[in-house]
């Protein structure tokens, strides 16, 4: 544990809220934890509730009753805002890892450009379509109600 | 190594789950904007839609791997998180093989389900 705490880019526990003196990129990071945790708990449930379809029809449509309460479709519409947020923001992450869309490598010459420069045209992108898709799934869920 | 290889596999299951989840979310909350997918009046889950679904072999297939792929990503993400606590070695080895299990029975869940209901017998519509 000790020797951890030499690296000045370990913020352990702290990290996972609080993002340093990193940028925006670094609560999306939390953003991206939080929205996965909370998709997973979905999920687990997810599993149970449709699985409910092999006891038969009468059964079935009783939960989707229980389903249309606004607690539900206020879950509803919360997941997938999160699902919107993780799976670009999740592309993006992959992007960066395999270096895509973040510019060319370039020799270090003073001024140099940081990493997190050249990577916030690409955050800014994702965050859009983000956006977009949250505002399309949420006027399905909220006016088409579906 | 083996780290190298879960991790791995937990951007390979992130691919995979961005696809067939992308596919999921198309039907059940945008289809009301596309209208392609759902026949049956009344959105992606009235119970003639859902058998529809249920009994076709290509919606079979993928969602039993959308499940294995999102229990990995999911229960990959979760143990990354939680191995930030600090706990000991072989805490992280029993919390692994406890995620594992969690995982491979919820899978077996969902997989028993997916499949018993495409041969179920009772009248569907």
């Amino acid at each position: 544990m000790k020797d951890k705490r030499s690296y000045d880019n370990h913020l352990g526990i702290v990290g996972w809220l609080g993002g340093g003196r990193w940028g925006i990129e670094r609560y999306l990071y939390t953003l991206h934890r939080v929205t996965g945790v909370g998709i997973l708990l979905f999920f687990i449930i997810h599993i149970f509730e449709s699985s409910l379809r092999i006891l038969g029809r009468e059964t079935w449509d009783a939960v989707m009753e229980v389903m249309t309460n606004p607690i539900f479709k206020a879950g509803e519409i919360l997941v997938f805002a999160a699902f919107a947020f993780h799976a670009l923001n999740g592309i993006r992450l992959i992007f960066i890892e395999l270096g895509l869309a973040v510019g060319k490598a370039e020799d270090p010459i003073y001024p140099y450009r940081s990493s997190i420069n050249t990577q916030r045209s690409l955050m800014i992108v994702t965050m859009i379509l983000s956006a977009l898709l949250m505002i399309a799934g949420g006027y399905d869920l909220i006016f088409l109600g579906h | 190594m083996k780290e190298t290889g879960y991790w791995t596999w937990f951007i390979i299951s992130g691919l995979i789950t961005f696809f067939i989840l992308g596919l999921h979310m198309l039907i059940v909350h945008l289809d009301g904007m596309l209208g392609i997918f759902s026949h049956a009046d009344g959105g992606a889950v009235v119970w003639e839609n859902v058998i529809q679904r249920s009994r076709s072999q290509f919606f079979s297939i993928a969602y039993i791997i959308l499940l294995g792929a999102a229990l990995y990503h999911g229960f990959y993400g979760l143990r990354t998180i939680l191995l930030e606590l600090g706990i000991g070695k072989q805490a992280q080895q029993r919390l692994t093989k406890f995620l594992w299990l969690t995982g491979i029975l919820l899978f077996l869940v969902g997989t028993y389900v997916s499949l018993a209901v495409r041969t179920m017998e009772a009248p569907i519509l």
